[in-house]
């Protein structure tokens, strides 16, 4: 059974989201996710200062079995990145909540927040899958 | 339904993420396929490859038959034990399969298939046999490991007897024994050192669980898999199948043209080949981030190819991939990687073997 924290917003494309304050939010990827992929081998982020919309592909894992896009759950600014990742991407099987991290996202409309799932939504609906 | 060889409960005792693998439920990893990876080149591991195919040929024969069903020559074999890597082709000079075969007796040779292939190959090799009067007989009732890796002998002589320990001392590479209950190849599909042993079903398990216990690390599919490509083993289906001469998939040197006057199953189409000319198979070395894959497209001063096998190098720690391009391709090419043309160097496909990196 994979660890779904309570405390995170998820979509159904297995990128979760933490609230940082003042409008800034962590991504990653949730544990089920880098199950899924296997051991992590790149990951590829996007630029700081880029400006995405929610759904854009704006990062790409590569693990041992295939490339994945990473889609940004909320619309605004990448305010940072993990350069962690650039040596150490196994960080993100060891610890896809925290160590983990990809980016960090300044948020351009709170109401998109909405359209995001719970810890309870993001299980149902990868029980589903 | 899929086929369970008798490990099959070894592993998902020991938590192994299982998938299917040509209708067999078979370990991909147990955890981490890179840690599983370094486990085999640094000293260790151990795969499942029960689902590949056994195949004993008998009579007086048998030596004559495979001289016609195999493109490489059997004559070669003159020392009991001695093995021999093949191409097993169609009429039209393409690959029905790889394979491995051992010389045993005059009257008895063993050959070893892939899995994925059994079927047509089972069908081929009976219905050639015929015109030999060779008995063919498949033997789902061993269950086979492979032990790989600089320390991967030492560890399986813990477990043998003083009689086993004597039948395999000083054994060359690409030779097998039968020692006791155990059939042992120095023979394996990851470029290190090791045995893959044949057994009874019944005492398979016992005999995972017990090299576990000398320190032996389960390896699963997908470490094989990257292993095999750093070594720069061919994976039939992926990188030749039966469309594909063996000119065209670096397996050249697997074929005996000499003598001239030997009449092998596909010898007159691979002639008109190699006259013609083919395709070849070379290595790709990609030495920034990203991940070369199956399928991409490769482009050349000499014209396109095709990826075959990439993958991330655990040992050398950059993509390598395996690549069918034109004969008159130089020493780059590009390489489209999600619509972004990524340079990458041409290279002998071999880059990691017995421990060393070779690019």
């Amino acid at each position: 059974m994979s660890n779904i924290p309570a405390n995170l917003k998820y979509a159904s494309s297995h990128e979760w989201l933490r609230a940082e304050g003042d409008g800034i939010y962590t991504v990653g990827i949730t544990e089920h996710a880098q199950e899924l992929l296997g051991d992590m081998v790149f990951v590829e982020l996007p630029e700081v200062g880029e400006t995405v919309g929610q759904g854009d592909d704006c990062a790409v894992a590569e693990s041992v079995k295939a490339a994945s896009d990473i889609y940004a759950p909320v619309s605004g600014e990448i305010v940072a990145v993990n350069d962690a990742l650039s040596d150490s991407p196994e960080l993100v099987n060891s610890s896809p909540y925290e160590d983990g991290w990809m980016f960090k996202i300044k948020i351009a409309d709170e109401a998109e927040l909405g359209a995001l799932l719970d810890a309870a939504g993001y299980q149902s609906a990868i029980d589903e899958a | 339904m899929a086929q369970k060889t008798a490990l099959h409960a070894s592993h998902l005792a020991a938590g192994a993420k299982m998938v299917d693998f040509f209708g067999w439920d078979m370990p991909i990893n147990y955890g981490s396929q890179i840690e599983e990876h370094h486990a085999v080149r640094q000293d260790a591991g151990m795969f499942d490859v029960s689902h590949m195919t056994i195949v004993d040929l008998t009579g007086a024969n048998t030596r004559n038959f495979l001289r016609y069903l195999l493109a490489n020559d059997v004559a070669k074999l003159t020392t009991p034990g001695k093995a021999l890597y093949s191409g097993m082709l169609n009429s039209t000079g393409g690959v029905i399969d790889d394979l491995i075969v051992y010389f045993l007796q005059e009257d008895f040779f063993r050959l070893v298939v892939n899995s994925a292939t059994r079927e047509k190959d089972l069908a081929h090799i009976n219905a050639e046999a015929k015109a030999f009067n060779v008995t063919v007989t498949e033997r789902p009732e061993f269950a086979m490991i492979a032990v790989q890796g600089p320390n991967a002998k030492a560890k399986v002589a813990t477990l043998l007897t003083a009689e086993q320990q004597a039948a395999v001392a000083g054994m060359k590479p690409f030779f097998g024994v039968q020692a006791g209950n155990l059939f042992i190849a120095t023979t394996g599909y990851t470029g290190e050192d090791g045995y893959e042993i044949a057994l009874p079903n019944e005492q398979a398990a016992d005999f995972w669980q017990q090299l576990v216990t000398a320190g032996v690390k389960p390896c699963g599919l997908g470490a094989r898999d990257t292993l095999r490509l750093e070594a720069g083993m061919n994976l039939y289906g992926q990188d030749m199948d039966e469309t594909v001469s063996p000119l065209a998939a670096n397996m050249g040197w697997t074929i005996a043209w000499e003598p001239s006057d030997r009449n092998f199953i596909g010898r007159t189409a691979l002639e008109q080949a190699k006259v013609a000319g083919t395709a070849k198979l070379v290595g790709l070395v990609m030495e920034q981030k990203g991940v070369l894959r199956h399928g991409q497209k490769v482009i050349t001063a000499a014209g396109e190819g095709e990826i075959t096998s990439g993958t991330f190098s655990p040992t050398l720690g950059f993509s390598i991939a395996m690549a069918r391009v034109p004969a008159a391709t130089g020493d780059t090419a590009e390489v489209d990687i999600r619509g972004k043309l990524v340079p990458v160097k041409v290279v002998k496909p071999a880059f990691v073997r017995m421990g060393k990196k070779l690019v």
